[in-house]
């Protein structure tokens, strides 16, 4: 318990849990950190796909848009469906991940940027689609009120004896709800990221990311293993949909689905450290809570502390400008993230290796010679891992 | 569906849709070069290259408000005509200009990087063009002066071709010649080829593989400001979000011809144009861009490198 606290992810999420139950929890706090968690979801969906597996994946938010539209489908009031959340948020992870293999299967054999462009195209094609299908996706007012109880048969209108404070409201979406439910579901996406790279398919995507090639000559499949990836990674990203739409209660604007969310997926999960789920999350954290909770804080500061409103003194007015500079500016100095994946950290810094075998070769150097003289002198214990004085130690 | 057009209507109006598709895509053909030529070289999607495009608009549009302050059509016809030509003169030097900076300062450092690395950083110049367009002309659609008339050329045969299309064919079929004759015949357009089929040999051959990477650059931005003054002067609107569509059309005719291919280029242009304009025709307007995507897909499936793209390996 004690090794496990002293993990900063952990303490994180711990101080995540107990936030809502303090005397400074506010609702519109709280319903801008389940956005994050959501984000958070998403990133790490394409934290598989992107990540582990190397596939250069643009349109990451169509499988969100297609869980948030599942969703929406199976319990809005004018369709006869009229599902509980499990259900639908079971029928969207399933729809995604669909989509992903079905979308995914004829492209398999076109490589890199062609790959990259036909999944912009489907993200793009998706987005269109929503927009255009009135009578099934109510076009651009979107899909809502989402309005079912979180289980079948369980209507959870009247949640007064599980309230814990006073303020949480007697509904289901209130936020404290929608709150625990995002983050639980993300605490099980990272363990499940966790588990997976330690598992046979996780190794394989490694391998496949690295190199495709000597991963075949290795006997493995790659059409199989994208397809799995993708089908993972949309599935996972489905469910952060589905709870977007839960939170929202609205399957809101499509606009919200759009290639930008897709760029900025892929700067939380570069930022954060391709490959390294916690990496990801703090990336997604960063970025995401620096867009949707820190610019209209200072925003607001900023107001009161100059006294005026002008537009140009809004740090919303910059976001674009902020989040280029960090991407350039990481891409020149950091590419491999904040909190970089081993092997992607080696790969971008081979001064790295090189470092720890010279030092190793200097260590054997000095044992042969303590050897020769016949000096009882101690072995250098740390040399063969002594690291370089300019880098960093990667730790995951 | 706009209903059934008779059988005569209905040829006349496919033959004006395939005018009025081709005249556009000559457009997203220009556009689509600057993708091609930078993508052969240092295989890279310029993300940025479509908010370059934007940029050039704006620079565009600043010229004929402030030195010229030319607006309207009314003007008189010599002020109409300077005002054209320093704009086509000086939007193409403007965006080379910022496009050779953009390299120097931010891919160049990157040469040997991964190519993710340098994909994402044209991501981040692309938000930071993006951004500055909004800073320059604020988040609303900004009117572009209206200079070039609307008098059909054709009156009398039931089609369409106005002086705003003549000038788009005349401006961009020149251009694109030019170039190929430039890539084809000049030693510049040797050492861009060799340096495309292979930096280090070139480099070993002598060829300062840099300069011809900011040449390129050079001509591609020259190319989207081209592309942005012929826009601006036929749409006569600008904002600060057109690089992003405009971008990804022009991206995806290069890719449909063949993404480093020259004549590929203009073929994946004049493609997405054409179908773009028969599935606005007979579909409907929002349809169309799923149209083109679609066509991309299908055409990729059977050709996975494109319409003229050469089956090379990928390499290693």
């Amino acid at each position: 318990m004690k090794r496990l606290l002293q993990h900063w992810v952990v303490v994180l999420f711990v101080l995540l849990a107990v936030y809502p139950l303090l005397p400074v929890a506010e609702a519109t706090r709280g319903e801008q950190f389940t956005h994050l968690f959501i984000y958070a979801i998403l990133a790490q969906g394409l934290n598989i796909v992107l990540g582990l597996t190397g596939l250069l994946h643009l349109g990451i938010a169509a499988f969100f848009a297609i869980g948030a539209y599942t969703v929406g489908i199976l319990t809005v009031s004018h369709f006869p469906f009229q599902q509980s959340f499990a259900v639908a948020a079971v029928a969207a992870v399933v729809m995604a991940a669909l989509a992903g293999v079905l979308t995914t299967a004829p492209i398999l054999r076109l490589r890199g940027d062609y790959l990259a462009l036909v999944t912009l195209g489907l993200g793009l094609i998706v987005l269109y689609a929503i927009r255009n299908l009135d009578p099934i996706t109510d076009g651009t007012k979107g899909l809502g009120p989402i309005d079912a109880g979180p289980l079948p048969g369980f209507s959870g209108r009247n949640l007064e004896s599980w309230r814990l404070k006073s303020d949480w409201g007697r509904n289901w979406y209130n936020y404290p709800y929608f709150y625990y439910l995002s983050l639980t579901a993300l605490g099980a996406v990272m363990l499940l990221v966790r588990n997976l790279e330690h598992s046979r398919l996780g190794r394989a995507w490694v391998a496949l990311r690295e190199d495709e090639l000597a991963a075949t000559c290795m006997g493995l499949n790659p059409a199989r293993l994208k397809l799995a990836a993708i089908a993972v990674g949309g599935g996972v990203a489905g469910l952060a949909g589905a709870l977007y739409a839960m939170a929202l209660r609205h399957t809101g604007n499509p606009q919200a689905y759009d290639f930008t969310l897709s760029m900025l997926m892929i700067c939380c999960v570069i930022l954060g450290g391709m490959g390294n789920r916690n990496g990801v999350l703090l990336g997604t954290f960063l970025l995401i809570g620096f867009d949707r909770i820190l610019t209209s804080i200072l925003d607001n500061e900023i107001q009161a502390w100059v006294g005026s409103a002008a537009p140009y003194l809004k740090l919303s007015g910059y976001r674009l400008l902020i989040f280029g500079l960090v991407l350039i500016l990481m891409m020149r100095f950091r590419p491999e993230g904040l909190l970089p994946a081993r092997r992607i950290q080696r790969e971008l810094h081979p001064e790295y290796d090189e470092a720890v075998g010279r030092a190793a070769a200097q260590a054997e150097l000095a044992e042969t010679a303590a050897t020769a003289a016949e000096s009882p002198a101690p072995l250098p214990l740390h040399a063969s891992n002594a690291p370089a004085s300019d880098t960093q130690h990667s730790f995951r | 569906m706009e209903g059934w057009l008779a059988p005569t209507e209905l040829a006349g109006g496919f033959l004006q849709f395939l005018i009025l598709g081709l005249v556009i895509g000559s457009l997203y053909a220009l556009i689509a070069l600057g993708y091609t030529m930078v993508y052969g070289i240092i295989e890279l999607i310029n993300f940025a290259h479509g908010d370059l495009f934007m940029l050039g608009a704006f620079f565009a549009l600043g010229l004929a408000i402030w030195p010229m302050g030319v607006t309207t059509a009314e003007a008189p016809l010599p002020a109409l005509v300077a005002t054209v030509a320093l704009m086509l003169l000086l939007t193409p030097l403007f965006c080379a200009i910022v496009n050779v900076s953009v390299d120097r300062v931010v891919y160049r450092p990157l040469r040997n990087s991964p190519k993710l690395t340098v994909i994402v950083s044209a991501i981040g110049v692309s938000f930071i063009f993006m951004n500055i367009g909004l800073l320059w002309r604020g988040a609303t659609p900004v009117k572009f002066p209206d200079l070039i008339s609307d008098a059909n050329l054709l009156e009398g045969t039931g089609l369409r071709f106005t002086w705003k299309d003549l000038m788009v064919v005349a401006v961009t079929v020149p251009t694109m010649i030019a170039l190929t004759l430039f890539v084809r015949y000049t030693r510049l357009g040797k050492a861009m080829r060799a340096t495309a089929q292979n930096p280090v040999a070139a480099q070993l051959m002598g060829i300062n593989v840099n300069r011809v990477i900011a040449v390129t650059f050079a001509i591609g931005g020259a190319l989207a400001g081209v592309a942005s003054v012929i826009y601006g002067l036929y749409i006569k609107a600008v904002d600060y979000q057109m690089g992003f569509q405009n971008g990804l059309y022009a991206f995806t005719a290069a890719v449909l011809g063949g993404v480093g291919n020259i004549p590929g280029a203009v073929l994946g242009g004049l493609t997405i144009g054409v179908v773009g304009e028969l599935a606005k025709a007979y579909l409907g307007a929002k349809w169309s861009e799923a149209v083109i995507f679609g066509i991309l897909i299908v055409v990729l499936l059977f050709r996975p490198t494109g319409l003229l793209g050469a089956r090379t390996r990928e390499k290693v």
